[in-house]
């Protein structure tokens, strides 16, 4: 199955590595892992997506918690919430391409040299199924940011002494 | 006051209450050797042969102090030497703080001449590090360095300080504001809730049994322990790092678990129906086979790092806490108990186990095994010594023969199994406590990865005496390779040094052993000399470490000692 944390690091040097080789020395396997800036300046935050059937989600939230830069840790699995993964796709210009973008309500960035680069955002799931629907009419370049997830209404990522 | 960076790295580590600092300079940290003399009156700076022997001893040091053990070395060749001692120490939980000179900031990342990316290669064997660039930085960084690395699960913390940081001036004055580390939080105390369900096990407990590791004396909780033990009536298992938690003549302390474990511990612990784990991990070594390791029981489990509940072995109750802490909230609640029936079966396993036991052979005059050889060393100096091993036969055959009534008497390294280890850290541990009597014992093979340091116990005459145990192999890859490979002794026989003449090269005295008889003299010999000495055992060769569980599996298939009659003259030829 599944599951979403959030970590909240210090907005540090060498964070990002520090996460990163954890994983690596753990054998943790992780779908997905974005990083980015936050309301605070000094905190950034990371949206980690895993397999329960392949990793251990307890052990990758303790084992976050033991990095000194780690501020929190919180599996948003359970929550009601929302997320999002940006992908930009490029494709051979079609008719049938743009059928496909907006069937998904993908927006046409760029039109040039006979090529369009279409851009979705929405849940990982839908991503993944605007991508199968455009492979058929050539996919020539594909890059995607990987999820990140928000909770609903007061479900608030914060870090505590911050709060 | 102005001052320079090195001149308050030095400031720093007198304000942490550093006595003594193991190091080897070289350029990049030669700005904090030159500030050094300053402080000489204040702080011992012990010069290694090794940077890996200056992490060892600082280890050693820790270990027997439980204080903050430091060590200090240049960039590149120098951080790199120590990577063997600070992956050890993670691997133990020891408290270090290496310092180590990078090159100047400006030519930070150009591969400058012995640069090396330490904080890089130390990221998974450190608690943490830091990478400091500037003068401002230092102080800050290393009151976090030795904070962290005293505090929650202690661990070894690498700053690594560039040249032009410990050169630029400041006006320094020490910060005094709390430490900012708000990602830091190590647990301390266990849930009312938590407690509860712990004393419910404990009183519908028939077979229970506690494990006791090495938190038990990093968390001070031993008569916490003894407490529980004697009131409770539970019997006590010691992991290998857990020995000297419970004094092994008490009739509760069974000894040792685990692969070299005494046959009767591993059978109680797969019989028990209650594990009550202290401080400890379930190390592959200690568990067998986690798929059935001790499969009727409930499980326990207390330890400071949280990531050690559930990791190896599921718990019933885990409580990520402070041993002592959480110890001192559950006594209050245990009743008077006892479990007869139950320490009569363990009793009786034991009789079994002391039935096999090689010291109740009497070996034929010529022969000297290194477990008698241990076991006599452990009479002449009436179990007293501090004694450090270093890794192989000899360190289990210790673990086995040489019984612990105190905390932190014996120092070994377990969870790396880092041969080099002994010699170096047991001259840590005399510095660290002058008036305990320390013996490493090592193996030939090991004692050679580290004996430069025969010239630092030389140049700072520690009196540390050095029992090495000479099988002329590198015996237990030898026992592997017996009983697992065919007996194909591959790249294990050893052609030796005179390690006495070698000694004596150093200006170190140095005797040699070859039977039972002569141990006795030639201990009360060493304790006898002001200084480092050297005895080599010459033991039997081909001699076999029991029992063993094989790794991976179950903790009860142990290959026995097999059973000769009592006295056979020559029993090893017969295995
Ligand atoms: C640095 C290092 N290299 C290799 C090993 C693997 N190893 C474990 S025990 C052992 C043999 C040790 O031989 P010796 O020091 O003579 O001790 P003995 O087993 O003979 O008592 C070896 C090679 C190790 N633990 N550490
Ligand atoms: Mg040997």
């Amino acid at each position: 199955m599944k599951h979403t944390l959030v970590a909240l690091v210090e907005n540090e040097p060498g964070v990002l590595n520090r996460v990163a080789s954890l994983f690596r020395r753990r054998n943790f396997n992780i779908d997905s892992l974005t990083v980015g800036r936050t309301e605070d300046p000094n905190i950034s935050r990371m949206t980690i997506v895993l397999d329960s059937d392949v990793t251990r989600v307890d052990q990758v939230q303790k084992n976050l918690y033991k990095l000194v830069n780690v501020l929190q840790v919180y599996e948003i699995t359970q929550q009601p919430s929302v997320s999002r993964d940006l992908a930009l796709v490029k494709v051979r210009a079609s008719a049938e391409a743009a059928v496909v973008a907006s069937q998904f309500g993908a927006r046409i960035l760029d039109h040039s040299d006979g090529l369009m680069i279409l851009d979705l955002s929405d849940e990982e799931g839908r991503v993944e199924q605007f991508i199968e629907a455009l492979r058929p009419h050539g996919i020539v370049e594909l890059v995607r940011t990987g999820v990140v997830a928000m909770g609903r209404g007061n479900h608030i990522v914060r870090a505590p002494q911050f709060a | 006051m102005e001052l320079t960076g090195a001149e308050i790295i030095w400031e720093c580590l007198l304000r942490e209450g550093v006595e003594i600092v193991f190091g080897y300079p070289g350029g990049a940290i030669l700005p904090t050797y030159d500030a050094m003399n300053k402080y000489l009156d204040r702080v011992r700076h012990v010069l290694v042969r090794h940077e890996q022997g200056a992490t060892h001893m600082a280890d050693g040091y820790a270990r027997i102090t439980g204080k903050v053990g430091v060590a200090m070395a240049t960039s590149g060749p120098g951080a790199t030497n120590m990577v063997t001692g600070i992956a050890t120490a993670m691997m133990d939980s020891v408290p270090l703080v290496c310092i180590t000179g990078q090159v100047p900031s400006t030519v930070l990342g150009s591969d400058a001449f012995q640069e090396t990316d330490i904080t890089g290669i130390t990221l998974p064997i450190t608690k943490h590090n830091f990478l400091v660039t500037n003068v401002k930085q230092i102080a800050p960084a290393l009151r976090k360095a030795f904070h962290i690395a005293r505090t929650g699960r202690p661990g070894p913390v690498l700053v690594d300080i560039t040249k032009d940081a410990q050169n630029q001036k400041m006006d320094f004055v020490y910060p005094t504001e709390p430490l900012r580390l708000p990602g830091y939080v190590p647990p301390s105390a266990a849930t009312p809730e938590q407690i509860e369900r712990a004393v419910a096990l404990i009183k519908n407990a028939e077979r229970p049994l506690i494990l006791a590791g090495h938190g038990v004396m990093m968390s001070g909780a031993e008569r916490q322990l003894l407490e529980l033990a004697e009131r409770a009536q539970i019997p006590v298992a010691l992991t290998l790092l857990g020995k000297g938690a419970m004094p092994e003549s008490h009739p509760l302390c069974l000894g040792m678990m685990g692969m070299h474990g005494a046959a009767a511990v591993n059978q109680a612990i797969q019989s028990a129906d209650l594990l009550l784990a202290f401080g400890m991990r379930f190390d592959d070594r200690v568990t067998g086979n986690l798929r059935t390791y001790s499969p009727h029981s409930r499980k326990i489990h207390i330890d400071i790092d949280a990531s050690e509940l559930n990791k190896n072995v599921k718990v019933d109750v885990g409580i990520a806490g402070d041993l002592r802490t959480v110890l001192e909230q559950l006594l209050p609640h245990v009743p008077s108990l006892s479990h007869p029936a139950w320490l009569n079966q363990i009793r009786d396993w034991q009789e079994e186990t002391d039935e096999r036991d090689i010291i109740n052979y009497v070996a034929p005059s010529d022969k000297l095994y290194a477990a008698h050889a241990i076991r006599d060393l452990w009479q002449a100096t009436g179990g007293d010594a501090v004694v450090v091993t270093d890794v192989g036969q000899h360190q289990m055959w210790t673990a086995q023969y040489y019984l612990h009534q105190r905390p932190r008497t014996l120092i070994t390294s377990g969870g790396l199994g880092t041969m080099g280890f002994g010699f170096p850290a047991a001259i840590g541990v005399k510095l660290g406590a002058p008036h305990e009597t320390v013996w490493a014992i090592v193996g030939d093979g090991g004692f050679q990865m580290t004996l430069c340091e025969l010239a630092t116990a030389a140049q700072e005459n520690v009196d540390v005496n050095v029992a090495i145990i000479n099988n002329a192999y590198l015996g237990m890859v030898r026992q592997w390779q017996e009983f697992f490979h065919g007996e194909r002794y591959n790249a294990t026989p050893m052609h030796n040094p005179d390690f006495v003449k070698l000694a004596e090269a150093y200006g170190i005295a140095a005797r040699r052993v070859r039977t039972r008889a002569e141990i006795p003299e030639t201990v009360a010999w060493a304790h006898s000399i002001n200084g480092p000495t050297v005895v080599e055992f010459q033991v039997e060769k081909e001699d076999i470490v029991y029992p063993m569980v094989p790794a991976g599996a179950d903790l009860d298939k142990m290959i026995r000692r097999p059973v000769p009659p009592r006295n056979l003259p020559d029993w090893s030829e017969n295995h």
